[in-house]
């Protein structure tokens, strides 16, 4: 409409000269121009104002009191439900776009109440669940209240139990919602599906081609990749305060406490009891319980009774048998008791087996199978058992223990398959927190050994030691693999020598400034490095021969996400002061090197500039110390693995001590050198250095054999 | 028109303009503060509600969805027998509704464990050569049976791989021929390999005859035809893809940042009309000929020039300026769209090149995709939305960039670069799915070394492989020490029993078993020397080389010292070697090395002990490693080679380091100074050892070929360096060194 408006407007004032003729029609098309002002003004301010007070942010109103729409009985249904549906296929993508937070938009309807011609309810307007369902929705980041800006729309119209509704007039109700589009981008939560006798393991309200976040389905209802199989949730789990019990061996090996077990399974389970006999409860109905006592919270062995689901945490593998429906609550309850779920339903997808990896929390085993089950239960090693009594706690804990937890983690599948490069990755999904923040994920993974080819870039770290720079870039030009030499000159109060002052080397040299005198500025991934190793040098390392460096690139070759270096240092703890200490005696262990002469993959460089955590290069660059130290927790943090220190020790002329000079400050140096590990230590949260006992020398090193048919003859020389 | 009324006109229609700014600009606001609503209700994370709440709050005590009785109380006596629903799924699921629960019977599985019966080869039958290739690698795999009274799965001996009509590989009237044959019983538990189906102009995916309720094991096959957990969607390879070994990823670099110089790229037919057209017939909207280029050509078939549209000539003028081969080397990603079939050969040769694959194919059930999560190696993008894909690949983080290129490179190797590898990833998806309480979790596969080294049948806890202790802790404490005599015991002072009490002086370790691989009988065991760790003598049964490495039960720890009996060791090497170990758990750390070469002259490879600057073996006279080898030795390596090993009494030591090289990627390592020089001192140990025998040598020699060429490639690697204790031969005092006595020797 704007459009047009601007066109019509600008089109007189263009034309020079107005004919009389035409000015009844200018003033019409100024009225239409002001009517359409108003109009624009009235869509502007008005039409949000009355959605919002007769639909939204209203407290405090009534389920009773929601509108309701009456369904004629011929009204339209939706079609029965297309079980070749796919995202591609039957998912509208434009609605979702691409954004730059890769997060889908959901728009929930507002709640009716519908009733039929004869003015009989369609359903139960909502239960206790899906309203909590939907509140999770709405209060998270995946709501909008805008319908024309969403991507996935959730009906309020309850339909989590298939018996509390009827099936034609449902239908009914989701055919006129206002986008319904033969359900495209409609998302149903459903939970007991199917009803007597046959129970289907989908839900029955035709749908036609929305998806569905079931709780039963079977591989031949389940459409991969369109539907979400979610768990049936337990009432249990906000009901009962049931603390966490830690893994272990139990009193029971195996436990079945379901009331609803066809007499069949149940025969095969008594039979079980009946030969292993202690080590395998299997519980039912009690029969005989005085008044007032919850059925529900109990189960009977005999006249034995149990408190449920305490008597969960009894056991090691309880049993998670099929009922009349696949998907049983009793799932949701054996996870929280920590107790490995024996899942027995053949062909029964499991919640969210899209992006968890059941097979490190529970035990599938074929229906066919059920009375070798104790037998394959004890062929599992008792850590693995212990491993996936943990992952169930987990698995309940992230995915099961609320509604809350369900509908997001249902948005969060959809949301991954719609941005599938941003999608979660398995870790995320399947690794409970603590082994999140103590495992490592080393971010050069792939056993590679680089060729030769590419060589070295060295990166010497001055300020205005001249004479000594030089003659390290003298010695380091003479290794056969450099490439090239980078200067990093920290000195801003003075200007570099002319480049006729330096020494000539066969590769290319060099020489970047640097803003600020900071000791991080070695460490920065510069443009200029265009090999993968690094080799960081000082600019008074100048004893280290030829063949030394060039064998140190070679096991940085055989090892390149790893530090290797030459001067090796080693922390300690001190017992008396409680506390981490910095050792530089001659050991007999090894837990960093210095990088005052060290390779490693320029990776680093960019995760020292970028991904430091919290403040410690700001640390670093304000007490000009420890840059090498923070550099070794880095690598180790990240990699989990050790440095490798090669060669025999030599005399450097105390490496780390640049910054000061004499033997005198040598205390305070080492007494700063171990504030810094406990400091970083803390940052870490963690201590990730590793102590090892070995180091690098060529295979021939000390061989009594003619040194000049030796790779690396000059090794060790003092 | 007077001048006034102009001006009239002109003021009201600049003041209508104002007016739609104000409140166009009224509407601008409105929506950036909602945005910023938005984003402030991101920071907070998933966790914590925004202040807002759009869904009412409902004072009423709703109802639950489910009353209490009714969730634990379905009445099931009254749902049918769970016996009668089984066998009734089975009759009514069938063809394109097949599952293993219902196509597949387990119980031939069951007494002889996965084996694959594959039918004896009719003459007069063409068999192509990708077929034939399938077939050796059965053959060659240690599920093959040749007994269909054993068999599991079958798989049939007619080339099925090319059921496009139009193809001169076509097998005529399969249908018939299929079901001629007695053990066919409609398909059930056989496995039918195809890679191209249907043919122009529809390109079907019917694969032309009755399959009844066998498997496909399918390349290109759809998300709508494929029947997950049945059939297994395979890569489409071409006839020159090696059966064997197969080549490397290209990636020899992790380079920073990990961009190359194309963004994205893509050089391939265009098909003009027809299915599967529309997406290549798009491309050009995103290629800009700088970081983006996506080439298409008009030029095949016969009649192109017919179908020609305006765009061919311009199109086939920019194709030719671009190599191929150029820009998947120089690209950091590779678009794989779809052709007239789903997949694309394009996929396999971004995945080798490093090339991270932009998938274009909807609706493509991706090669193995029941076990890998291909999230984590390619950027599956959507035909619909491909104007997208420049900005969504620009998107991608750094980081991930280089994580999704190393996993390119683990994948194509674990998994896609011979056809051997692929056929043994189909059957184990397979076994896996038939032996569901011992299979490999998503994190086996989707590691290195990959699923088809971590065998389940070993032990279902990850902590029990050498693979994954950086996530789940410490290598294991102690060792087991495994003597291999063979020699009988007649006097006390023989090396072994020397050898025995410096071992079990370690105080790593925790036990000893003694091999007796001896024609005499056991010694009495008061003969053993008295240690503090348990001495536990073995009797091997058929005293064959193999028996060495069995995965003994009697071996409690994860480490394993493998000695010989001649072998000279002092404590403090067992010691030293043993921490060395506790760092490098998946390889072999020890003491005697080797090295191979290629021999120009022979054009074979070679082996040597002299003395040289690098190895590339550590026998197994004196190593440690993982417990796991033992197993993978026994269960992995095929009966031939270990059948040679065992009638030559050689080459064990070789085939191993064979073996973890070819599952590391890594050279062993070596430790200290120390050598063996049994091969250049024959006969000075003792008589009887095998060392002595000339033709010992030439042996190592030829076994090294045969087993490079089991394997498809030479997998050991060299290694320059070896790892001595930290203060080894330093000018200090030796009372400071923890292993001086290493020094001395």
């Amino acid at each position: 409409m704007c459009a047009s408006v601007k066109y019509n407007i600008r089109g007189p004032a263009l034309i020079p000269r107005m004919k009389t003729k035409h000015r009844i029609y200018y003033i019409t098309l100024f009225s239409i121009v002001l009517l359409g002002l108003i109009a624009t003004g009235m869509f502007q301010f008005w039409p949000h104002s009355i959605e919002s007070s007769s639909d939204w942010n209203v407290e405090k109103r009534s389920v009773r009191d929601v509108p309701v729409v009456r369904l004629p009985a011929d009204s339209p249904s939706p079609e029965r439900g297309d079980l070749s549906c796919r995202m591609h296929t039957c998912f509208d993508v434009y609605r979702c776009g691409f954004n730059p937070k890769n997060k889908i938009k959901v728009y929930i309807y507002s709640l009716k109440k519908y009733v039929d011609d004869a003015g009989v309810p369609v359903s139960n307007t909502i239960s206790r669940e899906y309203n909590e369902l939907l509140t999770a929705i709405s209060d998270s980041d995946y709501y909008t209240d805008d319908i024309t800006r969403a991507c996935l729309f959730v009906p309020s119209i309850d339909v989590l139990n298939q018996n509390t509704l009827r099936i034609k007039e449902t239908a009914q109700a989701l055919a006129q919602l206002s986008r319904w589009d033969r359900g495209t981008n409609h998302l149903l939560f459903n939970m007991l599906p199917g009803g007597p006798p046959d129970y289907n393991t989908a839900l029955d309200v035709p749908r036609d081609r929305a998806l569905l976040a079931g709780g039963g389905f079977s591989t031949w209802t389940y459409r991969q990749g369109y539907d979400v199989s979610i768990p049936v949730y337990s009432p249990l789990s906000a009901e009962v305060d049931l603390p966490e019990k830690g893994p272990g061996p139990r009193r029971y090996f195996l436990l079945s406490s379901q009331m609803a077990i066809h007499p069949e399974y149940r025969e095969d389970l008594e039979a079980l009891q009946a030969r292993h006999g202690e080590s395998v409860l299997v519980l039912d109905k009690c029969t005989n319980l005085s008044e007032g006592v919850l059925w529900v919270r109990k189960r009977c062995c005999e006249h034995q009774v149990y408190d449920y689901p305490q008597v969960l945490q009894e056991a090691t593998f309880c049993v998670v048998l099929r009922g009349a429906r696949l998907g049983q609550a009793v799932l949701s309850d054996v996870l929280r008791a920590g107790c490995v779920p024996v899942v027995i339903a053949d062909s029964y997808i499991l919640p969210f087996s899209e992006v968890l990896d059941w097979k490190r929390a529970s035990v599938v085993v074929p229906e066919e199978k059920i009375s070798d089950v104790y037998g394959i239960l004890q062929s599992i090693p008792q850590r693995q058992i212990e491993e996936m009594q943990r992952q169930a706690r987990w698995f309940w804990e992230a995915y099961f223990q609320s509604i809350k937890a369900i509908a997001l983690a249902t948005l969060q599948i959809i949301n991954d398959r719609i941005y599938p490069y941003a999608a979660l990755s398995y870790e995320e999904w399947n690794d409970p927190p603590t082994v999140k923040w103590s495992s490592v994920s080393n971010p050069l993974f792939l056993p590679l050994i680089p060729p030769q080819s590419q060589g070295f870039t060295a990166i010497v770290l001055t300020y205005d030691r001249v004479e000594s720079l030089f003659r390290v870039i003298t010695e380091v030009s003479k290794v056969p693999s450099l490439s090239k030499l980078l200067v990093v000159w920290n000195n801003q109060n003075k200007n570099p020598p002319e480049d006729s002052l330096w020494p000539k080397i066969r590769v290319p040299l060099k020489v970047v400034r640097t803003a600020e005198n900071k000791l991080s500025n070695r460490f920065f991934p510069y443009d200029e490095i265009e090999t993968e190793a690094v080799l960081a040098i000082d600019d008074d390392i100048i004893m280290l021969t030829s063949d030394e460096l060039q064998f140190g690139y070679e096991v940085w070759r055989e090892f390149p996400d790893r530090l290797v270096g030459y001067p090796g240092r080693l922390h300690l703890w001190d017992h008396e002061m409680n506390k981490w200490k910095y050792e530089s005696e001659w050991t007999n262990e090894v837990s960093m090197v210095l990088t005052g002469a060290a390779f490693y993959h320029k990776y680093f460089n960019y995760l020292y500039t970028y991904k430091m955590p919290g403040d410690i290069k700001n640390w670093v660059d304000a007490h000009m110390n420890c840059e090498d130290i923070a550099m070794n927790f880095l690598v180790a943090n990240v990699t989990g693995k050790a440095v490798i220190k090669v060669t025999p020790r030599k005399k450097f002329k105390c490496p780390e001590c640049t910054a000061i000079d004499g033997l005198s400050l040598d205390q305070t140096h080492m007494v700063e050198r171990s504030e810094c590990i406990n400091k970083f230590a803390s940052v870490f949260g963690t201590m990730p250095l590793k102590v090892v006992e070995h180091r690098a020398d060529p295979v021939l090193y000390k061989d009594d054999f003619p040194e000049k048919l030796k790779s690396f003859p000059n090794i060790g020389s003092l | 028109m007077q001048a006034k009324k102009r001006y009239f006109i002109l003021l009201s229609a600049g003041s209508c303009l104002a007016l739609l700014f104000y409140f166009g600009g009224l509407q601008f606001r409105a929506s950036r503060s909602h945005s910023r609503r938005e984003e402030h209700s991101g920071r907070n994370g998933l966790h914590h509600p925004s202040p807002d709440h759009f869904w009412p709050r409902f004072p009423d005590a709703l109802r639950p969805f489910v009353p209490w009785d009714q969730l634990e109380n379905e009445d099931s006596s009254v749902h049918i027998s769970p016996r009668q629903k089984r066998d009734a799924n089975s009759s009514i699921y069938k063809g394109k509704k097949c599952r293993m629960e219902s196509c597949f019977d387990f119980t031939l599985c069951k007494k002889n464990g996965f084996k694959v019966y594959v039918y004896p080869q009719q003459k007069g039958e063409k068999i192509a050569e990708s077929y034939q290739n399938i077939l050796a690698a059965i053959e060659g795999s240690r599920f093959y049976t040749s007994d269909p009274s054993q068999a599991c799965l079958f798989v049939l001996s007619l080339d099925t791989l090319d059921r496009d009509q139009l193809s001169p590989q076509y097998v005529h009237n399969l249908r018939s021929k299929v079901q001629s044959l007695h053990l066919w019983n409609n398909g059930r538990n056989h496995l039918i390999f195809n890679l191209y189906s249907g043919t122009w102009p529809d390109y079907t995916e019917d694969v032309g005859f009755d399959i009844g309720q066998a498997m496909l094991a399918k390349a290109s096959i759809s998300t709508e035809n494929f029947r997950p957990n049945f059939d297994v969607s395979i890569p489409l390879f071409s006839k020159d893809h090696p059966r064997t070994g197969g080549e490397r990823g290209f990636l020899k670099f992790n380079t920073i940042p990990p961009l190359r110089k194309y963004m994205l790229v893509f050089k391939g037919k265009r098909y003009l009309t027809g299915i599967g057209s529309d997406t290549r017939n798009a491309l050009y909207h995103v290629h800009n000929g700088e970081d983006v280029v996506l080439l298409t050509t008009c030029k095949h078939g016969k009649d192109w020039q017919k179908h020609k549209d305006s765009r061919c000539d311009r199109d086939n003028t920019e194709y030719e300026k671009y190599d191929y081969r150029e820009m998947l080397h120089n690209a950091t990603f590779c678009l794989v769209p779809r052709g007239r079939r789903l997949g694309s050969f394009r996929f396999l040769e971004a995945l080798q090149a490093a090339c991270i694959p932009v998938m274009l194919s909807n609706g493509w059930e991706l090669p193995f995709s029941e076990v890998i999560s291909w999230n984590q190696a390619a950027v599956i993008g959507d035909e619909r939305l491909l104007l997208q894909i420049p900005s969504t690949i620009r998107s991608i983080h750094q980081d991930k960039i280089l994580a999704l290129r190393q996993q390119t490179q683990f994948l194509w190797e674990a998994y896609f670069s011979s056809v051997e590898k692929i056929v043994l990833t189909t059957l184990e998806i397979i076994q896996d799915r038939i032996f569901k309480h011992i299979s490999r979790n998503s994190l086996i596969w989707n590691k290195h070394p990959g699923g088809l080294f971590v065998l389940p049948q070993y032990s279902s806890y990850l902590g029990d492989f050498p693979y994954y202790y950086a996530n789940l802790g410490n290598p294991p404490p102690k060792f087991t020490a495994v003597i291999h005599a063979v020699t009988p015991l007649v006097s006390q002072s023989q090396p072994v029993l020397k050898l025995l009490v410096a071992a079990a002086r370690s105080q790593y370790c925790a036990q000893i078993i003694v091999l007796w691989n001896c024609d005499k009988p056991l010694p009495a065991k008061h003969r053993w020397p008295a240690t503090a760790v348990p001495v536990i003598v073995i009797e091997g049964e058929s005293k064959v080389m193999s028996s060495r490495f069995l995965p003994y039960d009697n071996i409690v720890t994860d480490a394993v010292l493998s000695l010989d009996e001649d072998t000279v060791l002092s404590t403090t090497e067992v010691d030293f070697a043993f921490t060395v170990w506790q760092s490098f758990p998946e390889r072999i750390v020890g003491y005697p090395a080797r090295s191979h070469f290629w021999d120009n002259s022979k054009e074979r490879w070679g082996y040597t002990s002299k003395w040289t600057n690098d190895y590339s073996m550590v026998l197994t006279g004196a190593a440690i490693y993982h417990k796991y080898y033992h197993y993978l030795y026994t269960h992995y390596l095929p009966a031939s080679l270990k059948n040679m090993v065992d009638q030559l009494a050689n080459c064990e030591d070789i085939l191993m380091n064979f073996l973890v090289s070819a599952v590391t990627k890594l050279p062993p390592i070596k430790v200290t100074q120390k050598k063996q020089y049994k091969e250049t001192m024959m006969g000075q140990t003792s008589r009887a050892s095998r060392w002595a025998d000339p033709d010992h040598f030439a042996q190592r020699q030829s076994c090294m070929n045969t087993f490079a060429s089991w394997f498809g490639y030479m997998p050991l690697i060299h290694s320059q360096m070896r790892l001595d204790p930290v203060l080894f031969k330093d000018q200090v005092s030796i009372l400071r060194k923890k292993y001086r006595d290493i020094e001395r020797l």
